[in-house]
C-alpha cells in the first residue's frame, strides 16, 4: 500500500541507517501542503499512512498532526488522527498540548463523543500552575465542551473569574459564556459575578463580559434595564478615549467595543422611552466623534445610526443621523454606499421622507451593474412602497429576479413581490411572474387571489385570462427548467380558466394537449402529474376531439403505476359518502342500473351523455379524488362529482348542480331553451308568485330571446351542456362557492336552467353563459330579488312559463333553497369604526359558541379563521383573547361580533340594526363550527 | 409569514460563520468553520465561495450576497480572506476586522506571506483562536491576541 506513493517507495529502499527518521521526513514530504495539493492521492492510502505515522512516530507527532489539520482542511476526513489529537492534548508537552487543543477543536464538533475523552485533560489543565496550561484549556472549553458535563468544572472556572491575571479571568468569562451559550440554566446563580466581570478594572475582562450580557438583554431587555447606566458610561469613556492606547485601531479607540455598546443600547431602548432617553446624550456624542475618515469610523457610524433608530425616537437626533447617512450614500466608496443604502432602510421605516434628499442616488444604485447595490436599492425601495409608486417598484424587483442567479434572494424577493401584491391588490399582472416562487404559501395565495378575485368582475376575467394566456405560451415553450410547483399552479390556472380563451371555442384540444405534453414528460413530479390530471378532468367537461383520447387507457395505467397504493375500493371516501347520505343525496347506483332507469325516461334520449360522460367523469374522479387525498399543499382541490351527481344529471330531472367559479351575482336567472323551435316569439315571463314570504321580485333586468332554425342533433347538445357546466364538476375550497343554488329542469327537449347566483352586479352572467351557446336557441332572462329580512334558510320557488308554440302555453315549476350564507359579505372597517358602530346598533344576541384547536395557532385565531373562511366573515382585529368581527348582507346591513375567549369556549355578542340578522349569523356560526 | 421572519432576523444576534484565506488559484490556505459544516461539504461550499469572490471585480462592493448570508471579502496580493457573516452582522466591521487579522499576523511573522501561512497553520489558528470564538470578536487588541502564542514560544526557545 505504501509503495503505492511514490516518494515513499524511493525511501523504503535505504530504511537500514535510522528508518524511524528517514520515514518520518518521507512521509512528511507526503503530507506536506504542496505535496497534497500537487498529487491526487487516494483517501485510503492517505489515512492508513497518517494512522501509522500517529501510533508509531510520537517524536515527530507534532508535525504530522498540522499535517493531518491540513488534510481535513482539503476536505479528507481524518478521523484516524482525532484520538491523536486528543492524545496530545492529554500527554504531550506545553507545545503539543496546545496542538493537541487544537486539532481538537478544529477536527471535533460540539456533539462528538470524543470529547469526553478530553474532560479529564481540560480538569487537570485547569488546575495546573502553569499559566499557559490553565489558558489553554479555558481557549478550549470556550470553543467546544459537552454539555452534560459542565458541572464537573463550572467550580473550577468560576474560580477563574478572580484570578489575578487579566487573561485568565477574561478567558473564564468566555468559558462562561459558552455554558451559558449551549446550557443558560447551568450558569444561572453566577449572574451576580457577570455584573462583576462586567466591572472588572480590565478592559478586556469587561469586553469578554460583554458577549453574555448582549445576549441577556436581547433575550430579556426588562430585567437589564438597571444597567444601561453602565453601558452608557462604558460607552462614554471609550468614546472619550479613556481607554489605554494598545487597544486602538488605526487611532479610533476600541472600535468593535463601541459596536458592541451600541448593539446593548439599542435591545435596551427599543420602545421604552425612559431608558433611552438616558443614551441620547452618549448616543449623539458617538455620531460627533466618528468624524474621522476611515472605514471603521463609518462601521460605528452605521451601528450608531442603526441604534438611533431601533431606539425610541428623538427627533433632533434622528434628524443628525439621517444627515450622517448622507454622507454615505453620496460617497465613492462603493463599501459605503452600500452601508449608506443599508442605513437608509432603518432610516426610511421611520419616516419614507427622509429617503426624499436621496432620490437622484437611489435611482443610480438601482441601475448600478453591481448586483448587491441593487439589492440594497430594492430592499430600501420596498420599505417605503407606496399605492402610487408599487408598480414601478415591483416591474424593477422582477426586472432583477429575471437576473438573480441567487436561489435565496429570489425566494426573499419573490416573498416581498407576493406581499406588496397583497397589500396593494390592484397590481394585476405582476403576481403571475412570480412564478419561481418557491415558497409554498406564495403559489397558495396567488390561487387565493386568482380565485376569489378583486371587486371588479371585468377585472377579474381579464386577470385570469392574462393569466391562462401566459401559461399556454410558457407551456408552448420549453417546460423542463420551471419548477414543479410552478407546474402545478400552471395545470390549476388552466383547468380552472382556460375556457376563458377566446379560441377555446374554435381549439379546445390545444390546451389540453399541452397539459398531455407535459403530463408525458418525465420530469414532472408524481405530485405534479395529479395537478395535471385534476386539471385535464376540468377540461374533460368541454367537447374534445376524441383523438387525444385514444391512448388514455395507457397513459392512465402508466401514471397509476407511478401512484403507490391506488386504494380502488375508494375506501377513504366513505365518510364522505355517509355525509353525503345522512344528507339526503341519493345512494350509489351502478351505471347498469342507471342505463335501466334510463330506458323508462321515453322523452329524451340521452346516449351521447352514456357514452362520453360516464367514462371521462368515473376516469377522472379517480384522479381527482387521488390529488385530493395525497396533495399536502393547502389548496385542496377537492371533486364534486360524485357518483351521485352523474346519476342525478343522466336521469334528466331535476338536478341541483353547484355553478361555481361563475360571476359573484345575486339575482336570478331564468335560462331557456328552446329547441324544435321556428319563430322567436317575445314572450314575457309573468312574475311568478313565491311561495316563501321573504323574497319580492324586482321588475325584470332583460330578457332576450335567440333561436336558430331545425333540430339539432344530440352531439350538439351536449357541447350546450358541457359548456353550461364548464367548471361545474369541480370545486375548490377556495372560497370559489360565491354562489349558490342551481336547479336545472328539463322538459319535453328543453333545458330550463335557474341559477341563482350572488353579486351586486346581476348584468354579467348572461354575458359569458349565453356565449357558450351561441347558435342555440336560448333565452335569457334575469330577475334580482333581494333579501329584505335575515333569515336562516330561504326557500326560493317559482313558475317558468314559456311558449313553444305560440297559444300554447307551458310552465315548469322550480325551487331552490338559498341560505343566508350566501348573502353575507365581509365587511372591512376599522377597529375605531367598528367601535362607533357597536355602539349605534340595537339588536344584540350573546351566545357561547365552542372553540376550535388547530394545529399551533391559538384556539380563538383558529376559531375565527375557521368563520371567515366558511362565512366569508371579516376578522377586523384580534387582541389577547378577544377578537372582533364584521360581516354584511349584500346590500350593505352590518352585523358586528365581539368573540372572547371564556373558559374553553367562545363567548359571542352579535349586534346588527336588523333583527333577525344576529340569530340567522348566529345559526351559521355554530353549524360552521360544529362541522370545522 | 415574511414579515415575522424578517423580525427574527433581526433578533439574531450578528455573528460570524467561517473564515477562509484562499489564494488566486482557488486553493484553501486556511479554513475555520463556527457553525457546524460537514467535511464533505467544505469544499464545495469553498470552491463556490471562491467562485463568487474571485470574479469580482476591483470597483466592486467588497460584500457579496451568497445563499442566506453575507459574504465579505479582502485581498492581499494573491491571498483572499473571506469571511461569511449572518445578514444582521455589521459588514464594515468584519471587512476591517479582517485587515485587523492582517496586521497580527504581519506582526508576528514579519511581512507574512502565502507561505507562512501554509506552513505555520497551527499558529495562525492559534491566532485566530485568540480573535474570534464562536463567531463573535473576543479580542482586537494586538498586543493580547500575541501575548499567548508569544508565551508558547518563548517556552519552546527554552527547550
Amino acid at each position: 500500500m505504501i509503495r503505492l506513493l511514490y516518494p515513499v517507495h524511493i525511501f523504503s529502499c535505504n530504511l537500514g541507517s535510522n528508518p524511524t527518521a528517514l520515514l518520518a521526513e518521507a512521509l512528511s514530504t507526503v503530507l506536506s501542503p504542496t505535496f497534497l495539493s500537487k498529487y491526487s492521492i487516494k483517501i485510503k492510502h492517505l489515512m492508513c499512512l497518517l494512522n501509522f505515522l500517529l501510533s508509531s512516530l510520537p517524536p515527530v507527532m507534532k508535525e504530522i498532526m498540522v499535517r493531518a489539520i491540513y488534510c481535513e482542511m482539503l476536505g479528507y476526513q481524518a478521523s484516524v488522527s482525532y484520538i491523536h489529537a486528543i492524545k496530545l492534548a492529554q500527554q504531550g508537552s506545553v507545545l503539543e498540548k496546545r496542538l493537541g487543543y487544537l486539532a481538537v477543536s478544529l477536527f471535533l464538533n460540539e456533539s462528538d463523543e470524543f470529547l469526553l475523552l478530553l474532560v479529564n485533560t481540560v480538569l487537570k489543565d485547569l488546575q495546573s500552575t502553569n499559566l499557559n496550561e490553565v489558558c489553554m484549556a479555558l481557549t478550549a472549553v470556550s470553543q467546544m465542551f459537552p454539555k452534560d458535563m459542565i458541572p464537573a468544572i463550572l467550580p473550577i472556572v468560576e474560580e477563574k473569574l478572580t484570578h489575578p491575571k487579566e487573561v485568565i479571568r477574561r478567558k473564564a468569562v468566555l468559558a462562561l459564556y459558552k455554558f451559558y451559550l449551549i446550557a443558560p440554566n447551568q450558569v444561572q446563580h453566577i449572574h451576580s459575578k457577570f455584573r462583576k466581570a462586567l466591572c472588572d478594572k480590565d478592559p478586556g475582562v469587561m469586553t469578554a463580559s460583554l458577549h453574555i450580557y448582549l445576549q441577556l438583554v436581547k433575550e430579556s431587555p426588562e430585567s437589564y434595564k438597571d444597567l444601561t447606566v453602565s453601558f452608557v458610561t462604558i460607552l462614554r469613556q471609550v468614546v472619550g478615549g479613556k481607554l489605554p492606547m494598545d487597544f486602538n485601531y488605526h487611532s479610533v479607540p476600541a472600535p468593535w467595543l463601541q459596536i458592541q455598546l451600541l448593539r446593548i443600547l439599542a435591545y435596551l431602548g427599543k420602545e421604552d422611552q425612559g431608558t433611552s432617553e438616558m443614551m441620547y446624550d452618549v448616543l449623539e456624542e458617538s455620531l460627533r466623534r466618528a468624524e474621522m475618515n476611515h472605514n471603521i469610523t463609518y462601521a460605528i457610524l452605521y451601528e450608531c445610526v442603526k441604534s438611533i433608530y431601533t431606539v425610541y425616537p428623538k427627533a433632533e437626533l434622528l434628524e443628525k443621523a439621517a444627515k450622517c447617512i448622507g454622507n454615505f450614500v453620496l460617497s465613492p466608496k462603493i463599501n459605503l454606499k452600500y452601508l449608506g443604502l443599508k442605513a437608509l432602510t432603518y432610516v426610511v421605516a421611520q419616516d419614507p421622507n427622509l429617503a426624499l434628499p436621496h432620490q437622484m442616488t437611489i435611482i443610480e444604485c438601482l441601475d448600478h451593474s453591481d448586483i448587491i447595490i441593487k439589492r440594497a436599492t430594492l430592499e430600501l425601495l420596498f420599505r417605503i412602497t407606496n399605492a402610487q409608486n408599487v408598480t414601478v417598484i415591483v416591474e424593477k424587483m422582477l426586472e432583477f429576479l429575471r437576473q438573480s442567479s441567487n436561489d435565496y434572494s429570489t425566494v426573499d424577493l419573490v416573498g416581498k413581490v407576493a406581499e406588496l401584491a397583497e397589500k396593494y391588490p390592484f397590481i394585476k399582472q405582476d403576481p403571475l411572474n412570480l412564478c419561481n416562487g418557491m415558497q409554498p404559501d406564495i403559489p397558495n395565495n396567488f390561487l387565493r387571489l386568482l380565485a376569489e378575485g378583486f371587486d371588479s368582475v371585468e377585472e377579474d376575467r381579464q386577470l385570469r385570462l392574462f393569466a391562462v394566456d401566459s401559461y399556454v405560451l410558457l407551456l408552448q415553450g420549453e417546460t423542463a427548467s420551471l419548477p414543479q410547483c410552478f407546474l402545478q399552479v400552471i395545470s390549476w390556472v388552466l383547468g380552472e380558466y382556460a375556457h376563458l380563451r377566446p379560441d377555446q371555442a374554435s381549439d379546445p384540444g390545444k390546451v389540453m394537449r399541452l397539459l398531455t405534453r407535459l403530463l408525458d414528460q418525465r420530469h414532472a413530479s408524481a405530485q405534479t402529474r395529479r395537478w395535471i390530471l385534476s386539471a385535464l378532468t376540468k377540461l374533460c367537461s368541454s367537447p374534445v376531439e376524441s383523438s387525444l383520447f385514444s391512448d388514455w387507457p395507457v397513459r392512465l395505467t402508466a401514471v397509476f403505476r407511478g401512484v403507490p397504493q391506488v386504494d380502488s375500493s375508494l375506501s377513504f371516501l366513505d365518510g364522505h359518502v355517509s355525509e353525503a347520505l345522512a344528507a339526503g343525496a341519493a345512494p350509489y347506483k351502478p351505471p347498469h342500473q342507471r342505463q335501466e332507469e334510463l330506458a323508462h325516461e321515453k322523452a329524451l334520449s340521452l346516449e351521447p351523455y352514456g357514452l362520453s360522460l360516464p367514462v371521462s367523469l368515473s376516469t377522472c374522479s379517480i384522479t381527482d379524488r387521488l390529488t385530493d387525498r395525497q396533495s399536502p399543499t393547502r389548496l385542496s382541490i377537492s371533486s364534486s362529482v360524485s357518483g351521485n351527481s352523474t346519476e342525478l344529471s343522466l336521469k334528466g330531472g331535476s338536478t341541483t348542480l353547484k355553478l361555481d367559479g361563475v360571476k359573484r351575482v345575486w339575482g336570478k336567472e331564468g335560462y331557456l331553451v328552446q329547441q324544435p323551435k321556428e319563430v322567436v316569439e317575445e314572450t314575457p315571463l309573468p312574475p311568478t308568485e313565491l311561495p316563501s314570504p321573504l323574497g319580492s321580485f324586482q321588475s325584470p333586468v332583460s330578457q332576450t330571446q335567440t333561436a336558430s332554425p331545425g333540430p339539432e342533433p344530440d352531439q350538439e347538445r351536449q357541447q350546450l351542456a358541457s359548456s353550461l357546466f364548464v367548471g361545474v364538476g369541480t370545486h375548490h375550497s377556495v372560497c370559489l362557492v360565491r354562489s349558490t343554488a342551481c336547479q336545472s329542469l328539463r322538459s319535453s327537449g328543453h333545458f330550463i336552467i335557474v341559477c341563482c347566483v350572488s353579486s351586486p352586479q346581476v348584468s354579467c352572467v348572461s354575458g359569458d353563459l349565453v356565449e357558450e351557446v351561441k347558435g342555440h336557441s336560448v333565452a335569457t332572462c334575469q330577475y334580482a330579488v333581494v333579501m329584505m329580512r335575515a333569515s336562516v334558510d330561504v326557500e326560493l320557488a317559482g313558475l317558468v312559463s314559456y311558449q313553444r308554440v305560440p297559444g300554447q302555453p307551458r310552465a315548469t315549476p322550480f325551487s331552490l333553497r338559498l341560505s343566508l350564507k350566501h348573502f353575507i359579505r365581509p365587511l372591512t372597517v376599522s377597529t375605531g369604526e367598528y367601535g362607533k358602530m357597536w355602539l349605534s346598533f340595537s339588536h344584540d344576541v350573546k351566545q357561547n359558541l365552542r372553540l376550535i384547536t388547530a394545529g399551533d395557532q391559538s384556539p380563538l385565531t383558529a376559531t375565527l379563521d375557521t368563520l371567515r373562511d366558511r362565512l366569508h366573515l371579516h376578522v377586523v382585529d384580534i387582541i389577547g383573547s378577544e377578537g372582533i368581527v364584521a360581516c354584511r348582507l349584500l346590500r350593505g346591513q352590518p352585523c358586528l361580533l365581539h368573540c372572547r375567549v371564556h373558559a374553553d369556549s367562545l363567548a359571542v355578542w352579535l349586534r346588527s340594526p336588523i333583527p333577525e340578522f344576529p340569530d340567522s349569523l348566529l345559526y351559521h356560526c355554530q353549524k360552521a363550527l360544529a362541522e370545522a | 409569514m415574511c414579515v415575522r421572519q424578517r423580525n427574527r432576523l433581526h433578533l439574531e444576534v450578528a455573528m460570524i460563520k467561517f473564515l477562509l484565506m484562499v489564494n488566486k488559484q482557488g486553493q484553501t490556505r486556511l479554513s475555520k468553520y463556527y457553525e457546524k459544516v460537514d467535511i464533505g461539504k467544505r469544499p464545495a461550499l469553498e470552491a463556490d465561495v471562491v467562485k463568487g469572490c474571485l470574479s469580482r471585480k476591483k470597483e466592486q462592493c467588497s460584500f457579496v450576497e451568497y445563499k442566506d448570508f453575507k459574504l465579505v471579502y479582502r485581498q492581499y496580493a494573491a491571498l483572499f480572506i473571506v469571511v461569511g457573516i449572518s445578514d444582521t452582522e455589521n459588514e464594515l466591521s468584519i471587512y476591517e476586522l479582517v485587515h485587523n487579522f492582517v496586521e497580527v499576523l504581519d506582526k508576528y511573522f514579519g511581512h507574512v506571506s502565502e507561505l507562512d501561512i501554509m506552513f505555520n497553520l497551527d499558529k495562525v489558528h492559534i491566532i485566530l483562536d485568540e480573535m474570534i470564538q464562536n463567531g463573535h470578536i473576543v479580542e482586537t487588541n494586538r498586543n493580547r491576541i500575541l501575548a499567548p502564542l508569544l508565551a508558547l514560544d518563548k517556552m519552546a526557545e527554552a527547550h
